[in-house]
This record gives structure tokens, C-alpha cells and sequence, in this order.
């Protein structure tokens, strides 16, 4: 099956297993998946499901025991070590549950990481991500230490980081888990409105069902396999 | 990526500021240690490198060192002159006489006797008076040290009286005299006078000291006038050295200060390479995410190696600063006046303690290293 060009992620008979012999626990058995341009697809299932690995292969983080992933139509695992990486670094974006900024820097110079790791000069990359942050509606933020800043606060600064880079996907890991249901909301509406977009797409495992209503489609995800999807 | 490793570094003030002092302070512990045993020891050697015009010292084959000798025959002087290649040889009193002052204030004395009538051996550096005084009857220079030991507080002055087994002499001139192992006046003098310092022995000729004829080396001399003579006979640097030796292999001073080294160096190496390595792990998650987001294993290597050398850096810097300060300080005390903070230990210091934290921080490369990047998707 060869992915059409608005299907961003296409995973295909992904397995995934950990250890060896008696020990060997086989995580995803067979996962069929696509993410498209433009949506924002939602990865929901039960803790242990194998969402968490999911989304580590398909970023490239994670190698597949066997199958085939597609982002936009290129097979990172096919591709060098550094290739991979530096595929990571242009294209994708990430958003994690515990937000891992670093503590040290400010606000903008957290979400000016991945233009600064790509060798974009610091104030150049640092006023890229404070236009970011003003975009996201915290710019007055930008000077602050991630200590200072609430949850909410703090996971915008790493959406800010997530785009500021202007990748093509973005995979978002519980990004509502740490918030209360008004700080989720509110970081949900901002990955709605900032990161969707037409030529991007936006993957948010969660488990958090008060935010369904943001997802374009939903995968179902049980014992290691996508059970089903709805489309909203 | 570097201005990321450097605020990831200094971000967090007590960690930055533990790091800073373990290396500060292991380096100020290590390069005062080895500075002040260095100083210590080449003192023992000081009273033999302080007469400038001896090239060879002639003494009793069982002689080990400069404190501790079996006086010569007058004979002997005629011996070592007659050896071939002998530009000239004088004799050189060596006692430790008590010299006391006019307020009853005595201290021990080193007494050297210099020939009467080249005064080879005289101090070369005067702080005041002339060395040339000594030519006139009753007449000794004495070091600063021992002046303000015997008139503590009180100003140099010439002319000042001392009384040496009822000897009255009168301060001529007073020497800058390298300091010795132990903190005492050194006196010169006549050696027709010297020898009446000190009661009367058989024989008093302590050393022989000789100067080679132009073509000939120190060593070269030294040889010919053993051979010839049976006496033991050691150029001005083998004669030092054998005195650094006998007080390294007869004092418990190098087991004192190889503890302290060896503590010093234990606490470099332990306390500096846990602390950055600790530092490095307690960073891990943040590693992680940087690799996730795309920074090469390469890269991160670099910003590690450049928190520890920033590290060895700013912390060998303040405890070479320490030490420096240290030793500037104990420079105007008399006992310590010449113990200095030596280049080579400075160096040492410097080149081990860069080991020590590239080691610790290669040590904590590799757990940043292995580490999966999807580790920062676990909570």
C-alpha cells in the first residue's frame, strides 16, 4: 500500500517486542496506523497499551521489531543514523507530559532549542521563539525560568518549542496530563489553533477523554493493536 | 548548543558552585602540599647551594650530610690541592656554637669558618655592611633571619655585639642567607676565629671546598679527588641532593606530607569526579530531550567536555589563586620566606585534575550516550 501524499504517518504491521525468551514481551503485534496533513490525530487506549511505543518508533526514537513507517512518504529507518536525526530535527516536533524544559533557560531560550540545536545563531533563534511565545500568548514570558511559570505556562513553552522550528509533524505525549481540566483545555485549543495546519500533522496520545472533542480522529488502541478508529 | 551546555552548567548555583569548590579546593590542598614538602626539602639543601664559590666539597668518606660531619685532617687541605686539575682549594669551619646577646637572649648557630685569606665561601648577597669586613678582627656577618631571631623588633643595625663562647664579635654585616631545614642564625667568620666560637677539638677542618681549573667539570674533579684522596668529594648539587635524601629517607617528614598528597589526591579524584559525574546523570533527562529533539551524540559530547573544562578551568583558577595568596602570605614569615608555590607543582596539579574531570565526565558521556531518547516519554 503506498501512502497518498496528505498521509503523514503511515504505519504498517508494526511490531514491537522487549526482551528475549521467556522474558520476551511483544508490545505492538502488528499496529496499522495513519496520521494525515492538516488533522490532528488522537492515539487513546488503556495505560500498557503500547501507545507510548508507538509514538516512540514513529519518531524515529524507537526501532520496530518488524513493519514499515512512512512520514511523508520517506522510511527513517532506512536512513543513517545521523539522517535520522537530523530527519527528527527538521521535521518533527515534540511535546512531552512532563514538559522537559530545561530549567536553566529562559522561556525563550527553551523554545529556541531546536532552531539553536539546527545552528540558527542564539538571538536570532531566541527572537524567533519569542515571536512563537507572543503567537501562543505568553510572550510576556519569555525572560522567565520554567520554575516561575505555572503547568499550563510551562507546557506552552514547550509547544513554542515544538513549533517553533515549523516541523510537519508533531507528536504530543500526554500533553494534558500533568494540567488541571481548564489549563488542558487551554493548551489543547492552542494545539488546535497553532499547530494544525494544512501542510502539518499533529499526533496527541492521551488517555484524557474531556479532550476527545479536539481530535479530527481517533485510534483505539488495545494490547498492542489498533482496535479501531472514528473520525470526528 | 554551547550557550545551552554553559547555562545548563551555571543554571543551578549550588550544584555549579560544589563542582567550582571541590576542584578549587583539591587544587589549592594538592599544590600547597607538594609546594611546601618541595620547599621544605630543598631547604635541607640550602647551606651547601649557598656558597656560591664551591664547586666540589671535600669531607669524611661517612659524611651523609651538611649538618651531620667527621672533621679533616690540616693534611687533607695539602692532599686535595696537590689532586691534578685543582684550580684551588680552601678549608670550611662548620660549627653550632651559642650566640648570645647583650639582654642574656642566646640562640644555637650555624658558624661557618671561611679561609682567612680568600674568605671563599662569604655570602654573596648583603642586605647591609660588606662581607669584606670580615677581614677585621672580631668581625661576623650575620643572616637577617638570625639578626631578628636574636633582636627580635628591633631594627638591622651594624655594630651590634654577640658573644660566642666568650668571644665578644661585632656584627659587620648582615646577609640575605638562604633559609636552612631548621630556622637558625647563620654566622660567618674568619676561620682562624670561627674555631674559638666553639670549644677546642683536635681537629676542626669540617669540608674542603674546591674550584676546578678552567676544562675540567665539577663531577670530573670530584672523581679525581676521591680517587686520590679516599676522601668522599661531591659537586655543590650532588652534596644538596644528598642532604634532600638523607632527610627524606631518615625523617618521618615525606610519610607526613605523602598522607596529606595522598588525601589530597583522593579527595581530587572522588569528591571531583563524583560531583561532576553526579552532575552530569541528575542531567540525564534533559539530555534526553535533546536528543529527542534532535541534537547529535556528537554534539552533546562536546557541550560535556565543555562544562568540564569550563569547570577545571574557573575551579583550578581560584584554587591556583588560593594557593598563590597562601604563598604570598607565608613569604614574609622568616621560617617560610622561601617556600614558594613551585611551577612544577602548579602545572601537575593543573594537568591532573583536567584528567580528573574529562574521566568523570567521560564516565557520565557514557550514561548520556546509551541512553534511549524515548526514555523522555516515560514519567
Amino acid at each position: 500500500m503506498t501512502p497518498t501524499p496528505s498521509i503523514a504517518v503511515h504505519c504498517q504491521s508494526v511490531r514491537r517486542s522487549f526482551g528475549s525468551g521467556d522474558a520476551r514481551i511483544e508490545v505492538l503485534r502488528g499496529v496499522d496506523f495513519e496520521a494525515r496533513q492538516g488533522e490532528m490525530t488522537f492515539l487513546v487506549g488503556p495505560s500498557g497499551c503500547g501507545k507510548t511505543t508507538l509514538i516512540s518508533i514513529i519518531a524515529g526514537l524507537l526501532d520496530a521489531s518488524a513493519g514499515d513507517v512512512a512520514l511523508f512518504g520517506s522510511k527513517p529507518a532506512s536512513m543513517s543514523s545521523r539522517g535520522q536525526i537530523l530527519f527528527r530535527r527538521s521535521h518533527l516536533g515534540f511535546v512531552f507530559q512532563q514538559y522537559n524544559l530545561l530549567p536553566a533557560l529562559t522561556a525563550a531560550e527553551n523554545a529556541a532549542v531546536p532552531l539553536l540545536a539546527a545552528g540558527m545563531k542564539h538571538r536570532e533563534a531566541v527572537d524567533r521563539a519569542t515571536a512563537m511565545l507572543q503567537r501562543l500568548g505568553i510572550g510576556e514570558k519569555a525572560s522567565v525560568l520554567p520554575r516561575l511559570l505555572s503547568g499550563g505556562q510551562q507546557q506552552r513553552v514547550a509547544l513554542a518549542r515544538a513549533l517553533v522550528h515549523e516541523p510537519r509533524l508533531i507528536i504530543c505525549d500526554e500533553p494534558t496530563a500533568a494540567l488541571d481540566h481548564k489549563s488542558g483545555e487551554s493548551v489543547m485549543e492552542l494545539l488546535a489553533t497553532a499547530a494544525v495546519h494544512p501542510e502539518r500533522a499533529v499526533v496527541v496520545v492521551t488517555h484524557d477523554n474531556r479532550v476527545f472533542h479536539f481530535a479530527h480522529r481517533i485510534a483505539h488502541m488495545n494490547d498492542g493493536v489498533i482496535t479501531h478508529t472514528t473520525k470526528h | 548548543m554551547n550557550f545551552v551546555a554553559f547555562r545548563m552548567l551555571i543554571g543551578d548555583r549550588a550544584k555549579y558552585i560544589g563542582l567550582i569548590f571541590a576542584v578549587a579546593f583539591s587544587t589549592f590542598l594538592l599544590q600547597n602540599q607538594i609546594s611546601i614538602f618541595a620547599g621544605i626539602m630543598k631547604n635541607t639543601g640550602h647551606r651547601v647551594i649557598d656558597i656560591t664559590d664551591a664547586e666540589v666539597w671535600v669531607m669524611d668518606p661517612q659524611t651523609r650530610y651538611f649538618d651531620e660531619n667527621k672533621a679533616l685532617k690540616d693534611t687533607d687541605l695539602t692532599r686535595v690541592r696537590g689532586v691534578p686539575g685543582v684550580d684551588y682549594a680552601v678549608r670550611l669551619f662548620k660549627g653550632n656554637p651559642v650566640a648570645r646577646t647583650n639582654t642574656g637572649r642566646f640562640a644555637t648557630c650555624v658558624a661557618l669558618g671561611l679561609d682567612d685569606a680568600t674568605l671563599t665561601g662569604a655570602p654573596r648577597h648583603m642586605i647591609l655592611g660588606s662581607w669584606e669586613a670580615l677581614r677585621r678582627p672580631h668581625q661576623i656577618v650575620i643572616d637577617k633571619a638570625g639578626y631578628l631571631m636574636l633582636f627580635p623588633g628591633e631594627p638591622l643595625e651594624l655594630g651590634r655585639e654577640l658573644e660566642l663562647n666568650d668571644q665578644r664579635v661585632e656584627i659587620a654585616g648582615i646577609s640575605d642567607a638562604l633559609p636552612g631545614f631548621v630556622s637558625l642564625p647563620i654566622i660567618h667568620a674568619r676561620y682562624s676565629e670561627a674555631l674559638n666560637f666553639q670549644g677546642k677539638q683536635r681537629l676542626q677542618l669540617s669540608f674542603v671546598l674546591a674550584r676546578a681549573q678552567a676544562g675540567l667539570t665539577p663531577e670530573a674533579l670530584a672523581l679525581r679527588i676521591q680517587e686520590a684522596t679516599g676522601l668522599k668529594a661531591r659537586t655543590t648539587w650532588q652534596f644538596a641532593w644528598d642532604c634532600v635524601a638523607y632527610y627524606l629517607q631518615n625523617t618521618g617528614i615525606p610519610v607526613n606530607f605523602g598522607i596529606t598528597i595522598a588525601v589530597a589526591t583522593l579527595v581530587g579524584l572522588v569528591v571531583t569526579g563524583q560531583t561532576f559525574y553526579l552532575f552530569t546523570v541528575e542531567n540525564l533527562k534533559q539530555f534526553g530531550a535533546l536528543k529527542a529533539i534532535g541534537v547529535t551524540n556528537l554534539r552533546l559530547l562536546g557541550m560535556i567536555l565543555l562544562q568540564a573544562v569550563t569547570v577545571w578551568f574557573v575551579g583550578y583558577g581560584l584554587g591556583s589563586a588560593l594557593a598563590a595568596t597562601f604563598f604570598n602570605i607565608t613569604l614574609n614569615v622568616i621560617a617560610t620566606r622561601h617556600i614558594t608555590l613551585l611551577w612544577q607543582s602548579a602545572a601537575g596539579v593543573g594537568i591532573f585534575m583536567l584528567i580528573v574531570v574529562l574521566l568523570a565526565s567521560v564516565a557520565g558521556l557514557q550514561r548520556v550516550l546509551k541512553l534511549q531518547p524515548a526514555e523522555v516519554f516515560r514519567s
